[in-house]
């Protein structure tokens, strides 16, 4: 694999609505990282990270993903980086007209190179990782629980062995026991392959268990940014006031 | 990226090894799959060879699959690997084997598919024949309650349903009277009845086809938006968020919208009518110098006022059964994108076929009526 940065980010700005979210935010993600981006209700997170996968286009400033621009480059060449990251959205955007098997089957179609069995098989693969039993591969999106639906979108988001996993709220709406699941998997990818994680969540579980560094977004841009001990270190009220409310709550007696 | 190779060497000790190495990844395999897949399948036809991954640079699910499925079993025993390697094997062994169902021809197919069509009929007509009802019900419980009456909806629908509809309407309509009275013309006079021509478009564009183009018309247009809405309301859970909150979605969303409808279409239709009555004036006095005060000057006497009001009351109960229908395939919505364009589509076509049925019953009902 290429050693170096996955995502670049640059003096960006960003304007929704006529509100500016992002000013010269800088950020930089390197090969086998596993970053969690943190920040307030409406701090930007989510709309970061559409700027970073060419979903929205920024006010000014630059972006690369494996050093593409998402949104501008020459259409073979951003296809060909598009394959190369998986996406899980926060409410899953699972295809309702397909199902489960489809869903997840559908990038890998889309390749046109693989035949029925290997990708049959594929799916299967990818489906028992997130641990989604063979009886549910024919269900539709909306027989499924909140929970599933995250870990067949998360099935989806691996079908093609991405090098770069984005996730927005991974780990919102599982059980305790699946969201352990979830880290020792993506913990165990991202050993096995390099695999890059970019993560937005709240879950502070995920975050000290999984992120290998922290990035904490507030006031449109990266107010700290390291490993999980040297942000707790940080006096930004934000991120006093997060990890604060994350010590469990005495109990009443 | 280095290409992936199958090699075979023939160790010191007189072992036979296959040897992988280079990128055994989708991206790397992508142009070369069938003929990795074919050497490994050539290589796994002997049982006793030993397999070496150590050479393998990168590895990932679809590469260990494909080698998973040459082997056609396990062999991980008689293969050397990295360690980051070997647990990918381990994933793909984990995963429980698919029984492979069998599909057999169901003969009696097309009869189950008829029956099935046929069932569905009469349950779409108990399910319209109870929304009536409950519409009846709310519509009682909501007369000793003016005050909770949906009016801001109502005038929403008649406002959509009706105001928008006007310039389209009256365009179709115009071109409607200008072709009919452009048609006629000549053969009218041929047998010297050119004044006849009042008669003709009157009957024909006041009673039948006026009100049947406008419910066409509405039915496409605005029964199509509402089952769109209630439809998609359906797939996001606003109905059922509605229902908790005590806020029937009968007498809030169906009720104004088939009382709208009821107001919308009469005055529509009447709107569609005289543009088409216009058109059919000028195309007349182009073709047969028929002068447009003349004509519509003739148009009480050549037509009974009779007419008028059997457009009314069939545009009336045009709109209902569209607005009625529209929101039935609305409510039975599934919560999928497929399903949504289905109920639009079925709704449409049923709403039109309705239409089109109702105004077979109003001809023979009134076929003593409106005629001198």
């Amino acid at each position: 694999m290429m050693a170096g940065l996955v995502i670049e980010v640059k003096n960006l700005r960003t304007n929704r609505g006529g509100q500016t979210i992002h000013r010269d935010l800088d950020m930089q993600i390197g090969a086998g990282e596993i970053i969690g981006l943190v920040g307030g209700s409406g701090s930007g997170k989510t709309t970061l990270l559409r700027v970073v996968i060419g979903l929205d286009a920024p006010e000014s400033g630059t972006v690369r993903l494996f050093g593409i621009d998402p949104l501008y480059a020459e259409r073979q060449k951003r296809l060909a980086m598009q394959r190369r990251f998986g996406t899980l959205f926060q409410a899953g955007a699972l295809f309702s007209a397909l199902s489960v098997f489809d869903n997840v089957a559908l990038p890998l179609r889309e390749l046109r190179i693989l035949d029925k069995r290997l990708i049959r098989d594929l799916v299967m693969l990818k489906l028992h990782m997130v641990e989604i039993e063979p009886v549910h591969a024919g269900k539709m999106p909306a027989e499924l629980s909140g929970g599933m639906i995250k870990r067949v979108a998360l099935a989806r988001a691996l079908a093609l062995d991405p090098e770069l996993l984005v996730l927005d709220e991974p780990t919102a709406g599982l059980d305790p026991d699946r969201s352990r699941s979830f880290v020792k998997l993506v913990k165990s990818l991202s050993s096995q392959h390099g695999l890059t994680v970019f993560m937005v969540t709240h879950d502070v579980n995920t975050l000290t268990t999984l992120a290998t560094r922290i990035a904490v977004l507030a006031e449109g841009r990266i107010v700290a940014d390291g490993p999980l001990d040297e942000v707790k270190q940080n006096t930004h009220p934000f991120i006093a006031s997060f990890f604060g409310t994350a010590q469990p709550l005495p109990q009443p007696t | 990226m280095s290409p992936a190779t199958v090699q075979l060497h023939t160790t010191g000790a007189g072992e036979r090894v296959v040897m992988l190495s280079g990128d055994w990844t989708l991206t790397a395999l992508a142009p070369v799959i069938g003929r990795a897949f074919k050497a490994l399948e050539s290589a796994s036809a002997d049982p006793t060879l030993k397999w070496d991954f150590r050479q393998i640079e990168t590895l990932d699910s679809t590469g260990g699959l494909l080698i998973w499925r040459a082997w056609g079993g396990d062999r991980r025993s008689s293969t050397q690997f990295k360690k980051e390697h070997a647990a990918i094997f381990e994933r793909i062994a984990a995963v429980p084997p698919v029984q492979a169902t069998r599909w057999f021809p169901d003969l009696l197919a097309p009869l189950v598919f008829l029956g099935r069509r046929e069932s569905r009929f009469f349950e779409h007509v108990l399910a319209i024949v109870t929304l009536v009802g409950m519409l009846v019900q709310d519509a009682f419980y909501l007369l000793v309650r003016p005050r909770q009456f949906p009016w801001r909806e109502l005038s929403a629908t008649i406002y959509k349903a009706g105001a928008m509809a006007m310039p389209v309407t009256a365009l179709v309509g115009f071109l409607i009277g200008v072709v009919l009275s452009y048609l006629t013309a000549d053969t009218l006079k041929a047998y010297g009845a050119g004044v006849y021509i009042v008669n003709l478009l009157g009957i024909s564009i006041i009673r039948e086809l006026g009100p049947l183009l406008v419910a066409i018309l509405l039915a496409g247009r605005s029964g199509s938006a509402m089952t769109a809405q209630i439809g998609v309301m359906r797939v996001t859970e606003e109905i059922d968020a509605m229902i908790t909150m005590g806020i029937s979605p009968i007498s809030r969303l169906v009720l104004p919208k088939v009382i709208g409808m009821a107001i919308a279409m009469p005055l529509v239709s009447i709107w569609a009518i005289a543009a088409a009555l216009l058109g059919g004036a000028l195309a007349a006095k182009a073709q047969l110098g028929i002068s447009v005060i003349y004509f519509l000057g003739s148009l009480p006497k050549a037509v009974a006022l009779d007419n008028l009001w059997i457009a009314a009351v069939k545009t009336l109960a045009f709109g209902m059964a569209i607005a009625l229908i529209s929101c039935h395939f609305g409510l039975r919505t599934k919560p999928n994108t497929e399903s949504v364009s289905n109920s639009i589509t079925t709704s449409v076509v049923a709403a039109i076929t309705v239409v089109i049925l109702l105004d077979a019953v109003f001809a023979i009902m009134f076929r003593n009526l409106g005629f001198e």
